[in-house]
C-alpha cells in the first residue's frame, strides 16, 4: 500500500483529503470573485481578503442588532457588502481604468490597510464568536474521520455558487456580454452595450462572492478583522496557477491546492504555508499564462 | 574645631554636588519605548493596552521622576524581530531612549535583546513568554517580567497529567516560542511519569486547524496541548469544538490563554479550560482597583502582559527615584535590590539571570452559569509559589548570571 509506504494509516490521508477539499472549496469562492474581477476591470483587487472580513462582520452585525439568522446573512451580508463594493468601484476604480495594473492593485491594497486597520482599532485582534446554525450542529462519523455537518455545509453552498456563477457566465446573455467585455470592450460599447454599467456589476458581484465566502467561514473561524489578511496571498497564488481571469481555472485550482496544501499538512506540517507558492512558482516556470489562462 | 567643621562640612557639601552631577538623567529626561504588536495577532493581549498600561505607571509619579519628565514613545513591530530591532536601534541611538518595554514575541524579545546588549539599555520583557529568554539566551539588562514558558508548565502541564492527562500530543506554533513552550512542558509530563506521542508545528499564524486537529485525534493522545498563543489558540480550541475531540474523551490544554482569549471565545466554549496565569483583574482590592481604572480608559479587563508592562516599568522608575539617574548600571542594580512591590508582583524578586520572580496562578475557566457577567471569567485554583513556577537560580543556563 502506498498509505502504508508513507507511514501513515489510510484513514488519516482521507480525512486530510476531505479537509482539503473543504478549504479548497472556499479558495475556489474566493479565487471566483478575484478572477470575475480581473477579468473586466484588469484590477488585481488585493482588498478581496479585507471585503471577505467585511461578509463575516456583516453577519455578526445583522444576528447582533438585527437578529437575522445566519440563513438571512448568506443571503444579505454578499448583497450589502457587494454594494460597498460597487461605491468603491464608481468612486475609485473607474478612476483607474486605462492605467498601469500597479496602481489598481496599489489602492486595493491601501484600502484592504485601511478597513483591517479599522475594524482592529474597534473590535481589537481576537475577534468574536458566531455560532454555526442550530441546524447543523454535530456531525457525523465516516469511520475515518468525524465529520461536522457544518463543514459539508459548505463544500456543498461553495460548489453550488461556483456552478451558478459558471452558468451564468456561460449560457446567458449577461454573461456573453461579460465575456465579450474581457475579450474587448471597445467593441462591445460600439454595439450600444453599456460597458460601463458591466464592468460596476462584475466588480460588485466579484466582491458578493467575496462576502458570501466570508459569512461561511464566520462560524468555523473567529469573525476577526484580520481573518482575510492570512487567507488573501494564497487566494491570489491560486488565480495565479489558475490563470488570471479563468473562471473554470479558479474553480478547479482552488480545490487542487486546499488538497494539496491538506496533504503537505500530514507529511510536512511546516511546509504547508509554502506548499502553494512553490506550486505557483514551478507552473510559471512551465506554462507562464497558468493551467487554464490563455497565453496572450 | 570650628574650622575644622566648616571644612568637613563643605566637604561634604562638594562630595554631594559632585555626585549629584555624576548621578543626573541622561538628556534631562527619562524616555521609556514601548515596542508592541499595534495591529496584529496580539494587540489585544499586548498593543495599546500595554502603552496605557505604561502610561498608568508614569502618571503614578506625577509624569516626573528624579525631577527630571518621564516621556513615552510607542511604535508597532508588527511581530517582526527585524522592524523591532531597527525601531530599538533608532531610539536608543537617535532619540534618548532609556528602556525598551513590552517586546511580545520571542523573537522580537531576541532581536531587542541584541540592540540593548550593544546600547547597554534595559530591556523590561512582558508579552514574550520563551524561557531561553533568561537562559542561553539570557543579556545582562534583559528583565522577564511576566511569565515563562516553564512557569506555564510547571502550571497547567503538570495539573492535567495529575488529573490522569499523561499522554499529550502538541500543536505547536512554528517559531522560537512555540518550540520553548512544547519543549518546557514535554519536561514537565516526562518528569510527572507522562508521554509525550507526537507533535505538529503550524505556520504561525495559522487560519485553520481542522487538518491538526484531526492527526493529534488519530494520535489517541489523552491531551492535545496548544503551545501556541492569541488568535492560533482561539482557533485551535474552536476546530476541536467542532471536530468531537471533547465528545470522544479527549481533552484540550490551552498552555498560554489570555483572558482576551476567554472573551473573544466566549464562556460556553471555554468553560472548564484550565489556565496558568501571572495576574487576574480580580484577585484582590488592589487588582480590582488597579484593573477598573485600566477599564475606564480602555473599555477592557487587563491581560497579565499589560498588568505586567505596568509593573515593570513602575519599578524600574522606583529605581530611578531612588537612586536619582538613569544609568543603567546603577538602576539594574537598584532594581535587583528592591523587592518588586505592587499591585501585580507582592514581594518579586529580580534575579541576576534577569528573571523576575513572583507567584503564578492556576485559574480554571468558569461556566457561563457561574459568571456574573463580562470579564468575570476565571476562577483560582491554586496559586502557584515563585519559586516553583520559575524554578532556582541554580538552574538557569544564563552565563551572565
Amino acid at each position: 500500500m502506498l498509505t502504508d509506504l508513507l507511514g501513515f494509516p489510510p484513514q488519516v490521508l482521507f480525512g486530510q483529503l476531505l479537509l482539503g477539499l473543504i478549504n479548497g472549496a472556499f479558495y475556489a469562492v474566493l479565487s471566483l470573485g478575484l478572477a470575475v474581477i480581473f477579468g473586466l476591470l484588469n484590477i488585481v483587487n488585493f482588498a478581496h481578503g479585507a471585503l471577505y472580513m467585511l461578509g463575516a462582520f456583516a453577519a455578526l452585525a445583522a444576528a447582533k442588532w438585527l437578529g437575522i439568522s445566519y440563513w438571512g446573512a448568506l443571503i444579505i451580508a454578499p448583497i450589502v457588502v457587494g454594494a460597498f463594493g460597487i461605491v468603491i468601484e464608481r468612486l475609485l476604480l473607474r478612476r483607474l481604468a486605462g492605467v498601469d495594473h500597479l496602481y489598481g492593485l496599489l489602492l486595493t491594497f491601501g484600502l484592504a490597510l485601511v478597513i483591517e486597520g479599522t475594524f482592529v482599532k474597534l473590535f481589537g485582534s481576537s475577534g468574536m464568536p458566531y455560532s454555526t446554525p442550530a441546524s447543523l450542529q454535530g456531525g457525523v462519523n465516516l469511520g475515518f474521520m468525524f465529520l461536522p455537518w457544518y463543514r459539508g455545509w459548505v463544500v456543498v453552498a461553495s460548489l453550488a455558487v461556483c456552478l451558478a456563477t459558471w452558468l451564468l457566465f456561460e449560457r446567458t446573455k449577461i454573461g456573453a456580454y461579460l465575456r465579450a467585455g474581457t475579450e474587448n470592450p471597445k467593441l462591445l460599447q460600439a454595439f450600444g452595450v453599456n460597458v460601463p454599467l458591466l464592468t460596476t456589476l462584475a466588480y460588485g458581484y466579484g466582491v458578493a462572492l467575496a462576502a458570501f465566502a466570508g459569512v461561511l467561514a464566520a462560524p468555523i473561524t473567529q469573525v476577526n478583522p484580520l481573518m482575510g489578511s492570512n487567507l488573501i496571498i494564497v487566494v491570489f497564488a491560486v488565480v495565479v496557477i489558475g490563470g488570471m481571469g479563468s473562471i473554470v481555472g479558479a474553480v478547479v485550482t482552488g480545490l487542487a491546492m486546499g488538497v494539496i496544501e491538506g496533504l503537505t499538512k500530514v507529511f510536512w506540517p511546516e511546509a504547508s504555508a509554502t506548499v502553494i507558492f512553490v506550486v505557483m512558482a514551478i507552473v510559471l516556470v512551465l506554462r507562464p499564462a497558468g493551467l487554464f489562462g490563455k497565453a496572450s | 574645631m570650628n574650622i575644622l567643621k566648616t571644612l568637613s562640612a563643605s566637604a561634604s557639601a562638594l562630595a554631594m554636588l559632585a555626585s549629584a552631577a555624576a548621578a543626573e538623567i541622561s538628556d534631562g529626561v527619562v524616555k521609556i519605548g514601548v515596542l508592541t504588536d499595534m495591529s496584529g495577532t496580539y494587540s489585544d493581549l499586548a498593543g495599546e493596552g500595554a502603552a496605557v498600561a505604561a502610561q498608568m505607571a508614569i502618571e503614578e509619579f506625577g509624569g516626573t521622576v528624579a525631577g527630571a519628565p518621564i516621556e513615552i514613545v510607542t511604535a508597532d513591530h508588527q511581530n517582526k524581530a527585524d522592524i523591532a530591532a531597527n525601531k530599538a536601534r533608532e531610539w536608543g541611538d537617535t532619540q534618548g531612549v532609556d528602556a525598551f518595554a513590552e517586546l511580545v514575541t520571542t523573537s522580537v524579545a531576541l532581536g531587542v535583546f541584541e540592540v540593548a546588549k550593544q546600547q547597554n539599555k534595559i530591556a523590561l520583557v512582558s508579552g514574550a513568554a520563551s524561557s531561553p529568554l533568561t537562559n542561553d539566551a539570557c543579556i545582562p539588562t534583559g528583565l522577564h517580567w511576566t511569565y515563562n514558558t516553564r512557569a506555564l508548565a510547571v502550571g497547567t502541564g503538570s495539573a492535567v497529567v495529575k488529573e490522569g492527562g499523561d499522554t499529550w500530543y502538541f500543536l505547536t506554533a512554528d517559531y522560537a516560542f512555540g518550540e520553548a513552550l512544547q519543549g518546557d512542558v514535554a519536561k514537565v509530563v516526562e518528569a510527572e511519569g507522562g508521554q509525550v506521542l507526537g507533535a505538529a508545528k503550524h505556520p504561525f499564524p495559522a487560519s485553520d486547524f481542522s487538518s491538526f486537529i484531526l492527526q493529534a485525534q488519530a494520535s489517541g493522545a489523552k491531551i492535545i496541548g496548544l503551545a501556541n498563543a492569541g488568535a492560533d489558540t482561539i482557533n485551535a480550541i474552536k476546530a476541536a469544538n467542532e471536530f468531537g475531540v471533547i465528545a470522544s474523551g479527549q481533552k484540550i490544554a490551552g498552555l498560554l490563554v489570555f483572558l482576551t482569549d476567554v472573551h473573544a471565545l466566549g464562556l460556553e466554549t471555554a468553560q472548564g479550560l484550565q489556565m496558568t496565569v501571572s495576574f487576574y483583574w480580580d484577585l484582590n482590592d488592589e487588582t480590582r482597583a488597579w484593573s477598573q481604572k485600566y477599564f475606564e480608559k480602555t473599555g477592557k479587563m487587563p491581560t497579565g502582559v499589560q498588568a505586567g508592562t505596568y509593573s515593570s516599568v513602575l519599578h524600574y522608575l522606583k529605581a530611578i527615584e531612588a537612586t536619582g539617574t538613569d544609568d543603567t548600571d546603577t538602576v539594574l542594580a537598584k532594581m535587583r535590590e528592591m523587592p518588586v512591590e505592587d499591585m501585580f508582583a507582592n514581594g518579586g524578586v529580580l534575579r541576576t539571570d534577569g528573571r523576575m520572580v513572583h507567584d503564578m496562578y492556576l485559574a480554571e475557566v468558569k461556566a457561563p452559569s457561574e459568571s456574573s457577567g463580562p470579564w468575570d471569567y476565571l476562577k483560582i485554583v491554586r496559586t502557584i509559589p515563585g519559586e516553583e513556577a520559575f524554578g532556582p537560580l541554580s538552574e538557569s543556563t544564563c552565563p551572565t548570571k
